[in-house]
């Protein structure tokens, strides 16, 4: 059980920062949205993302700062196999679930449904 | 004649006698209480996530290092069809950053992008606005990926 207290806490605490940003920073969400994920691959570079995800589990997979996590390390583990090319390579093979899935769901989204209003 | 007078005054505002006007017309925001609201359904949104994440763990004999990816896979879809339904731009409303800042907040912005655009077509419509919020996403994500990843791979191979 005390695994999901941590994914609420800290899942929240990560929303509060992005909504002290849109609040006090006078940020828009697109801002914000990239804020967090360019600080999710710094965090990442510093090594601190990994232990972050054995502490909070989802509370730090599911927010977007994830997404740069994620956008580092497919990076890195093809840079450690084929250099320096594989950063390039290597960037959306770990985040390519979550593209595919956002664009295939996205897609079947605009088939099956109409705006509103 | 005194409005004569005010709208000429209007017309040379400054930038910041512009702001000072408008920030009287401006909702205030109630900071604290969004602050409550992001927080409890952000959280919400990750247990939720939590509990997904340990079914595959449990169930489909997932490690929980590869575990992350069905489950963002299952919120993005959850998310796409709640947009659909027109819910999670309701939840949206009133949870602000604490349903924008979960993955369920990038899948809402490809899928509403989607929808509202599918009037448009599939091709220039669907297809062309799917990013139009979740890019600039992408695009930083990557290159700051991109320029870290390039500076650590540079320092390893000295």
């Amino acid at each position: 059980m005390m695994d999901y207290a941590i994914a609420f806490l800290i899942g929240g605490l990560i929303c509060v920062i992005g909504q002290l940003m849109l609040d006090i920073g006078k940020m828009t969400p697109a801002h914000v949205m990239s804020t967090l994920v360019v600080v999710g691959v710094a965090l990442d570079f510093l090594g601190v993302y990994d232990p972050l995800i054995d502490f909070a589990g989802a509370g730090v997979t599911v927010p977007i700062t994830s997404f740069g996590h994620s956008l580092y390390h497919g990076a890195i583990q093809e840079a450690q196999q084929h250099g320096v090319i594989g950063v390039l390579t290597g960037i959306f093979e770990v985040t390519s679930a979550g593209i595919s899935a956002a664009i295939v769901f996205g897609f079947f989204a605009s088939l099956a449904f109409r705006a509103k209003g | 004649m005194a409005t004569k007078a005010k709208q000429a005054s209007g017309l040379h505002m400054t930038k910041e006698m512009y702001k000072q006007q408008a920030a009287k017309y401006q909702i205030k925001r109630n900071v604290v209480l969004n602050t409550w609201r992001a927080f409890w359904v952000g959280g919400t949104i990750c247990l939720f996530g939590q509990f997904l994440q340990n079914i595959y763990i449990n169930v489909f004999h997932f490690t929980p290092k590869t575990a992350g990816n069905p489950t963002v896979a299952t919120l993005i879809f959850l998310s796409a069809l709640l947009t659909g339904l027109g819910v999670y731009d309701k939840i949206g409303q009133y949870a602000g950053a604490g349903s924008a800042v979960p993955v369920t907040g990038f899948a809402n912005s490809i899928a509403s992008a989607a929808i509202e655009h599918r009037s448009e077509g599939y091709v220039l419509g669907v297809g062309g606005n799917m990013f139009k919020l979740a890019g600039s996403v992408i695009v930083f994500g990557v290159v700051a990926a991109f320029v870290a990843g390039l500076i650590k791979t540079i320092f390893r191979l000295l």
